[in-house]
């Protein structure tokens, strides 16, 4: 699925990369947990949380396939966390529908986690 | 031959650095075209290390030695050591204080996750003195 279709899905507002937004991702995950994060094997993959920390683009960081972070619930990360997220090439939006919805919402127009369950 | 190595101080609780050295070590990985799925497993199992000693730590170090066909991770802290080792292990098994947890860390993940992603993890020492643990990748 295209970044582009990812924001209008969630209606989404891009708060960096916006001239990235025509790249694919393959596989979402949605956590507020970084370890759980860190123990997904998704690629090229979409990371939808509600924790606005530097910790989030740091774990996104050090996973390397995670090409975009959506923030959920309308929140606003500072912009330590969007000076980061830029230097690290990682697009990010936000989005005001909360976790489970935005994250049913991607389901529903075919985007999938990256393991088999 | 001798390894390209890399040294790296880690200071307890100060989590808007924790994760540089992580990240510095990934991109001198990736700098050395080491295969990419080599570079997540290493990246995760330094990075999960270097959340323990920033967590549970008085401060520490990451220590890296990059070879030609493996990689090993010394992360070394000055206590207080790991309680018990056996729970620790144990997936979901949690000592990390609430803020901790509220920073989206404390999962109870971090060395089971290590463990995962490196072909060897020896936890060297984990006593009040402090805890070592060396871990090795291999490609």
């Amino acid at each position: 699925m295209k970044l582009e279709e990812v924001k209008e899905i969630l209606n989404a507002e891009v708060l960096c990369g916006h001239d990235r937004l025509s790249e694919e991702v393959n596989t979402a995950c949605g956590a507020d947990l970084m370890s759980d994060v860190l123990a997904s094997k998704d690629e090229k993959s979409l990371l939808l949380t509600g924790l606005t920390n530097v910790q989030v683009v740091r774990t996104a960081e050090v996973l390397g396939d995670i090409v975009c972070i959506v923030f959920v619930r309308g929140k606003e990360p500072g912009p330590e966390i969007l000076d980061m997220a830029a230097s690290a090439s990682i697009v990010v939006m936000k989005t005001d529908y909360p976790l489970f919805i935005a994250c049913g919402l991607l389901y529903k127009n075919g985007l999938n986690c990256g393991s088999e369950f | 031959m001798k390894p390209y190595t890399m040294d790296f101080d880690v200071k307890a609780r100060d989590f808007s650095s924790a994760g540089e050295s992580s990240s510095k070590f990934r991109k001198t990985l990736l700098m050395l075209s080491i295969p990419s799925d080599i570079v997540r497993r290493a990246s995760i199992a330094a990075y999960e290390a270097e959340m323990n000693i920033v967590i549970h730590s008085y401060g520490g170090k990451m220590h890296f030695e990059i070879y030609k066909d493996k990689i090993v991770i010394v992360a070394e802290d000055t206590g207080p050591g790991i309680k018990d080792l056996e729970l620790a292990m144990k997936e979901g098994y949690s000592t990390a204080p609430k803020e901790v947890i509220e920073m989206g860390f404390g999962a109870g993940m971090g060395l089971p996750n290590m463990k995962r992603n490196a072909d060897t993890m020896e936890i060297v020492n984990h006593d009040e003195s402090g805890t070592k643990i060396v871990m090795t990748i291999n490609f």
